[in-house]
């Protein structure tokens, strides 16, 4: 309690710098001592490019972060989303809208199932997404026979792929960083700027005070998994582009958002949590992730310390806060 | 195992339902699996060699998912319990390496690595303050990642005289199937008639009362883990023994991090903490076997058992979880 009065008396608080922007200063001069191709367009560009899947992930995986719950069925509606769009556009490249537009109505429709789920039938979200995840996971098969076949048409592969060349300043730009700022600005303006944001901190912090001031607790987190899955859709869409055909093409992304969400200082169980901290938290896993590589570690190594980096990011997160009284 | 509420007040009916609901659940799939051995005419399903096979199907699952009903009781998680099965395999099949001498240094050696994996968790949870989800997600990482580094394949092997755990008969009944009820009648003294198992209920019920009334919460907590840990590692040994060798790859195939919660919830435990019971849980680990055997008997295609499967599950918590008062998230 002293720290909340200490910090009201002083006439103008420093502005708090969330720790994650520093780390991934740190990591990105890492990097470039690396690798100094890494400031050429081409090197900080392909960089982002590849982020942009997990950094809109994330941040539609935070929105349900703040609310209270999890979403572990990203990962498998990705994959669906990679798979079925595959399934679907049948190799014509004509189909790639509306074959989006399905996609987007499924995204809409395993939210809206989750939220149900969780607001009505009362089955904590972690098992109630955990149980999604595993459907979906069997939907996948049981729609390509566990084969997929077929690939992806270029006009659906744009938007994770291409790169806009010849722009002036920057050289190339590529179209995944187009839609990582407008989906990232998107939610960031809901999650901030918004009601409807302020409605899911409140319901994340404590449901029975935000019910009793008012707020439609169900609709708010219902509207929550809608965000998350619909940011899973983007996420299949990009990594559609890049990355092939296959029905593992999601595994693992679910943690890696959670993770994500957790170095951007988002407090699990709900109440705290930020959309321009979570992009940066993806930014600075794909950081780690490439200066790994850049250090020649194999895959195993990245796992044990994506894990290390887990546990000491919420260890340092919850150490600061018992310093500062909060 | 609400007798607390019930002690203290005239039971009422909310909570009867609750404690009765994973018994319902396992009557129901009981008769549905009669039902699908009368209908598909496949009677041979329904006697008792085939019914000891069903139970001990899922004798993996079930040792693990004691344990984490210890550490789902203390409103902790564990989720490093699938790659500390793999982890424990293959350290026991690369130590005992066909040797039958080595028996002994091989299971001490698992249960050992259990002990201290739990330690950590509990450690890192409590003096740490992390939340439960991200260290043993990241504990599990770190294991997973250890253990790939060094074993890519089958790795060592299990001497004949190991293999009794998983295939021998005592009695008249599978090894595996003694050792597993055992466990459970352990787990259950241990929570029903010792301090340390009321401790358990106290801390998971309600923390910072658990410790006004002089509990040491930190304390329960750790054990806790080191148990999960330990039922792990158990199950480690056991999968050990049935596949006759270690790979890095078992626990992760086999979803024992995700599906013993499920199973743990299924059977009634309250992911809140303080709520539940072992008894629960081998409801939960027999619903899941029935729930198996009865898509084997009518022929389910593969892919859609699994699309079933996550169903299930939902249904299943929602079956007991529809009728609480409580907000979830």
């Amino acid at each position: 309690m002293t720290g909340t009065t200490a910090s009201r008396s002083r006439a103008r608080p420093l502005p708090q710098i969330n720790p994650v922007y520093f780390i991934l200063a740190a990591l990105i001069v890492a990097i470039i001592l690396n690798n100094p191709a890494f400031v050429e367009p081409t090197g900080y560009m392909n960089f982002l490019k590849r982020a942009a899947p997990l950094a809109i992930l994330a941040a539609g995986q935070v929105y349900v972060i703040v609310s209270g719950g999890f979403d572990l069925s990203v990962g498998s509606l990705i994959t669906l989303v990679v798979v079925g769009s595959s399934m679907l556009s049948n190799n014509d490249p004509n189909a790639t809208w509306w074959v989006i537009s399905v996609m987007f109505g499924i995204g809409l429709g395993v939210g809206l199932i989750n939220g149900l789920v969780v607001c009505y039938l009362k089955v904590p979200s972690l098992i109630a997404t955990l149980g999604m995840m595993i459907t979906l996971n069997g939907f996948v098969f049981l729609w390509s026979g566990g084969a997929p076949r077929g690939y992806l048409p270029d006009t659906f592969r744009f938007f994770g792929r291409v790169n806009i060349m010849d722009v002036p300043l920057i050289r190339m730009l590529p179209v995944a960083l187009i839609v990582l700022v407008v989906v990232g600005f998107i939610l960031y303006w809901l999650m901030h700027r918004t009601n409807l944001g302020r409605m899911i901190h409140a319901i994340g912090d404590n449901p029975r005070a935000a019910q009793l001031a008012g707020v439609p607790v169900n609709r708010v987190r219902i509207t929550a998994f809608i965000v998350s899955s619909l940011s899973a859709v983007v996420t299949g869409i990009l990594l559609g582009g890049f990355a092939g055909v296959s029905t593992d093409v999601g595994t693992g992304y679910e943690l890696q958002a959670i993770t994500a969400a957790v170095l951007g200082g988002a407090m699990l169980l709900g109440g705290r949590g930020s959309v321009p901290a979570t992009i940066a938290g993806a930014l600075t896993l794909t950081a780690i992730f490439t200066l790994l590589n850049f250090l020649g570690l194999p895959q195993p190594v990245r796992q044990v310390v994506q894990g290390l980096i887990l546990i000491a990011a919420v260890a340092l997160a919850m150490y600061r806060r018992k310093r500062t009284g909060q | 195992m609400t007798d607390a509420t019930a002690h203290a007040a005239p039971a009422r009916p909310r909570f009867r339902f609750e404690r009765w609901a994973p018994a319902i659940l396992l009557a129901a799939a009981i008769i549905l699996y009669i039902g699908a051995c009368i209908v598909t005419g496949q009677t041979q399903y329904l006697t008792w060699n085939n019914l000891l096979a069903v139970a001990g199907r899922s004798i993996a699952l079930g040792i693990t998912a004691i344990g984490q009903t210890f550490a789902i009781l203390v409103a902790s998680i564990d989720l490093s319990v699938a790659s500390l099965i793999s982890a424990t395999a293959v350290l026991a099949s690369v130590i005992m390496n066909g040797d039958p001498a080595m028996i002994v240094p091989a299971i001490a050696a698992a249960l050992a690595l259990g002990v201290l994996v739990g330690l950590i968790n509990g450690l890192i949870i409590t003096r740490l303050d992390v939340n439960p989800l991200i260290a043993t997600l990241g504990m599990s990482l770190v294991i997973q990642g250890c253990l790939s580094a060094f074993v890519s394949n089958f790795a060592g092997s299990v001497p004949s005289q190991f293999q009794f755990f998983a295939y021998g008969n005592l009695a008249g009944f599978p090894f595996a199937l003694i050792f597993f009820v055992g466990l459970a009648v352990v787990a259950f003294l241990v929570l029903r008639f010792t301090r340390f198992g009321s401790d358990i209920y106290s801390v998971g019920g309600n923390k910072d009362a658990a410790r006004f009334a002089g509990i040491s919460t930190a304390r329960t907590i750790v054990f806790a883990h080191i148990i999960c840990s330990v039922c792990a590692a158990i199950a480690g040994l056991y999968l050990a023994s049935r596949l006759r060798s270690g790979a890095p790859w078992i626990g992760a195939n086999g979803v024992y991090d995700l599906e013993s919660i499920a199973v743990v919830v299924i059977g009634g435990t309250i992911l809140a903490g303080g709520r539940g019971g072992i008894w629960g849980t081998m409801a939960g680990v027999m619903i899941f076997s029935l729930i198996d055997s009865i898509f084997n008997i009518i022929g389910v295609d593969a892919f859609a058992k699994q699309v079933l499967r996550g169903v299930i599950i939902v249904a299943a918590v929602a079956f007991y979880a529809v009728r609480s008062k409580r907000m979830v998230a």
